[in-house]
């Protein structure tokens, strides 16, 4: 169905207040503020619905379109950030462009929120409407930008996660390329005895997911390599990848982070020696190699995590501990090991077995509090037993600490040269924790493993597919649309730019360009539309499209009570 | 009737509109004052959008984001912040400054959300309404302010505010880094003349008047009238209307 053209036409807003059931329509009167709205300017309708997103509220849309000739609609319901793009598709097979939606959230940051004071709950609704009523008013049309799609992925990070997405998109039929920093594939997995669950032998595991690798068709893997520099944006990504010392170009639509995470330095850590006192990391080896020869093991949790500076449970390392200490019992069943730990985190059927099985091959645990580190001496180790309340003395000859894993050092590095953020804690950040965990907020990036999280193998061979199948979303179209509502310099504002650039830094996403006539470009498939460089272009050239200046400011006139 | 201010917020979609959402998915209740306009990131409040909401009475503007570190748009926050100290300067000297609040709550943040807009509440009630709401604003103050949000537009101040972070952040060509100090000092400097510069141009708004005029009725040292008309009139905002006996009269172009 053709949009209508808005241009020169009238502007005739419908607006449709959602009762939720009783979520909103318990507490105040949607009716009566239906019947508001209808009195606000240009509203030339307005009904209240029992559920405006059910089957029935969205035909009362559509069909009120018609009859109305509505141009604009209004729904003041829940939230846009999970009903948007359900009424952006119902008023675009109205007829209308979608952008001419406007959403009013009247009942998460509402009705659910003021429960207990309707009346003023009711107020804020009235605002609010007439804040969104006002703003729809001044919604234009606006038109999805196309991209052409390669379809080739580039996979940075060799370790489990990557491999796992390569093999994926390689079979799928993707031109894929696997970039390795270091010159095997396999990441920490290569310097692993036995994997949890089941006790899988690593070396075992992880050559076969070499050699599949290394047999896939489509999938070119670079070893000893680094990304050093990419350009481009969804579809069209230009990467410099140093090989061997020469820098080689590739072309790919779709690129995924599984860069995988460090082993945190556990000098300084209960008198770390790397000796008698050593990281479970350190202790893998040892174990394959069966030269473990302790009478008395002392193993620590939570050594470096879980306090200010690492604020976070590293969720590998009671699986860790608990592994390699059914290990060393089995290896040599009259060792005693006592494992202290804050907290034990065993999710799931097969995780909890190992700490089942532990306490029956007779493995202590000491709960220990983090006010009161255990304290280690040259060979033993006293700890305040949090069940029992009082100082215990443990003996040993080895101590191992479950270091957690931290974020790489040169994430940040990597990030820039992305365009994406990380976290806090210098993890890279996903686009959003439940709603888009493989995704970032740039198009055409997506991430596995622990690089986003400590995660075990099973759940970054998950991440991993999962980054894959949503790369092959976008490598699978020959052409895409991304995002309408991004910034733009209109040609009537072009004499307003005085050159100035400061929008070209400002950009985090190096999206606006000076281009060889001297003017200020923006490669629309760059933006994100943050609008910062709306809230900072000196001259207010720059348009923030679907967040105009013109708009935002209505919206605050009519929160004003004009 | 207890006072019950009305305050807008500007929320970020990513970070602390998820968080208000929260608080409403977790039933936390809190005080029904705010307002709110929904923003792609706290870097696209422009400090022109925070003075319009004061000029209209409404008693307190919050600005609320993703924590540092956690921008959806990598930085924007930042960017958020310097535009908000900006801001916050320059209201100071129209004493209004307590009147807005910037801070960061994420998506995750639902209690806290709840909590920051408590206090931000709690806090204008115990401040009282905005001199600039009701029937009868306070003209002079309305006047300062409509200078403010001149000034906050004006090229020198966004260019100033918009560089800020390139400038005392990075190092320039020769490893140079502008001390922090040393910025604010300028930006201070530029505030202090802009609002003054803008007062005297939305003065020349409906007559003319002499640079004597302008100091007597904005009550600012003549000489520093007479050098702001300069670099306004170099600027092509102002210029010599008549003469009038011995003096000049200047008109807003």
């Amino acid at each position: 169905m053709p949009e209508n053209n808005e241009k020169g036409e009238e502007v005739r807003v419908g607006v449709f207040v959602c009762h939720c059931g009783s979520n909103i329509g318990g507490f105040i009167d949607c009716k009566k503020l239906t019947e508001y709205a209808g009195t606000l300017p240009n509203v030339t309708h307005s009904e209240d619905n029992l559920y405006t997103c059910s089957e029935v509220g969205l035909t009362s849309i559509k069909d009120a379109v018609e009859e109305h000739n509505l141009n604009r609609v209004v729904v003041a319901s829940c939230t846009p950030r999970t009903h948007e793009p359900l009424f952006r598709e119902c008023i675009s097979e109205a007829g209308l462009n979608k952008y001419l939606f406007n959403f009013v959230n009247i009942r998460d940051q509402c009705t659910w929120v003021h429960m207990k004071d309707p009346e003023r709950a009711y107020e804020k609704a009235v605002d609010l409407v007439r804040m969104g009523v006002a703003k729809a008013a001044k919604l234009e049309p606006l038109d999805m930008i196309k991209v052409d799609i390669n379809p080739s992925a580039l996979i940075i990070g060799g370790g489990v996660a990557g491999m796992s997405a390569a093999l994926n998109l390689s079979r799928q039929g993707f031109k894929t390329f696997l970039v390795e920093k270091e010159n095997k594939l396999g990441g920490r997995l290569n310097s692993l005895y036995k994997l949890f669950p089941y006790d899988i032998d690593a070396s075992e595991f992880v050559d076969k997911l070499i050699s599949n690798v290394q047999s896939a068709k489509n999938l070119e893997i670079l070893t000893s390599s680094e990304v050093r520099n990419i350009d481009g944006f969804v579809g069209n990504f230009e990467a410099e990848i140093e090989v061997n010392g020469s820098i080689r170009e590739i072309k790919v639509g779709a690129i995924i982070v599984a860069v995988g995470s460090s082993i945190l330095d556990p000098k300084g850590l209960f008198n770390y020696d790397g000796q008698k006192r050593i990281s479970q990391f350190e202790l893998e080896p040892k174990l394959k190699n069966k030269e473990i020869k302790a009478k008395d093991v002392v193993m620590i949790q939570c050594a470096g995590s879980r306090n200010d500076k690492i604020p976070y449970c590293s969720s590998v390392c009671c699986m860790t501990a608990l592994k390699n200490a059914l290990i060393i019992k089995e290896q040599n069943p009259s060792t005693h090991i006592a494992i202290l730990f804050r907290d034990l985190y065993t999710p799931g059927t097969d995780y909890e077995e190992y700490y089942r099985r532990a306490r029956e091959k007779g493995i202590i645990f000491v709960k220990y509090n983090e006010d009161k580190l255990p304290n280690v001496e040259e060979n033993q180790v006293k700890v305040y037993n949090e069940y029992i309340g009082t100082e215990m003395v443990i003996p040993y000859d080895l101590l191992v600490l479950s270091t957690p894993l931290v974020a790489n050092s040169d994430n940040k590095d990597l990030a820039q040269l992305l365009k994406v953020p990380t976290e806090a804690n210098n993890f890279f950040l996903e686009a959003h924790v439940k709603l888009r965990p493989s995704d970032f907020a740039t198009d055409g990036i997506y991430i596995g493993g622990s690089a986003k999280w400590p995660v075990d193998i099973s759940e970054a061979i998950s991440q991993g597919y999962s980054a894959a199948a949503r790369a092959s979303t976008i490598l699978s179209h020959k052409e895409i649309e991304v995002e309408g509502a991004i910034s733009s310099l209109p040609e009537i504002n072009k004499a307003l730019c005085t050159g100035c650039e400061v929008c070209v830094k400002v950009c985090p996403y190096h999206a606006i360009i000076k281009n060889e006539n001297d003017e200020i470009e923006i490669i629309e498939a760059l933006c994100k539309g943050c609008g910062l460089c709306g809230a900072t272009c000196t001259n207010q050239a720059l348009v923030i499209k679907h967040f105009t200046d013109d708009q935002i400011i209505s919206e605050i006139l009519a929160c004003g009570g004009q | 009737m207890s006072f019950e201010p009305k305050l807008l917020g500007f929320l970020c979609n990513w970070c602390s509109y998820a968080g208000a959402d929260l608080a409403g998915v977790s039933r936390i209740q809190y005080p029904p004052n705010m307002r709110i306009i929904r923003v792609m990131c706290s870097g696209r409040v422009d400090p022109k959008f925070i003075i319009q909401a004061l000029e209209l009475g409404l008693d307190g503007v919050f600005v609320m984001g993703c924590h540092p570190g956690d921008c959806h748009y990598l930085d924007g926050n930042y960017e958020a912040e310097k535009k908000f100290e900006m801001t916050k300067k320059f209201l100071s000297l129209a004493g209004l400054e307590d009147r807005i609040r910037l801070d960061w709550v994420s998506a995750s943040e639902g209690k806290r959300y709840s909590e920051v807009v408590t206090k931000f509440v709690n806090d204008i009630k115990e401040l009282g309404p905005s001199p600039l709401n009701g029937e009868e604003p306070d003209e002079e103050l309305l006047e300062n302010v409509r200078a403010i949000k001149a000034a906050v537009s004006s090229e020198r101040m966004r260019a100033l505010v918009g560089r800020e972070r390139k400038i005392t952040e990075e190092e320039n060509v020769y490893g140079e880094k502008f001390p922090e100090e040393k910025f604010n000092e300028l930006m201070d400097l530029a505030i202090k003349e802009e609002y003054e510069r803008h007062r005297i141009l939305l003065a020349l708004e409906k007559y003319s008047k002499s640079v004597k005029d302008l100091a007597k009725e904005l009550d600012i040292d003549p000489s520093l009238v007479l050098e702001h008309m300069l670099v306004l009139k170099s600027r092509s905002q102002v210029d010599f209307g008549e003469i009038i006996g011995n003096t000049p009269v200047f008109i807003r172009l």
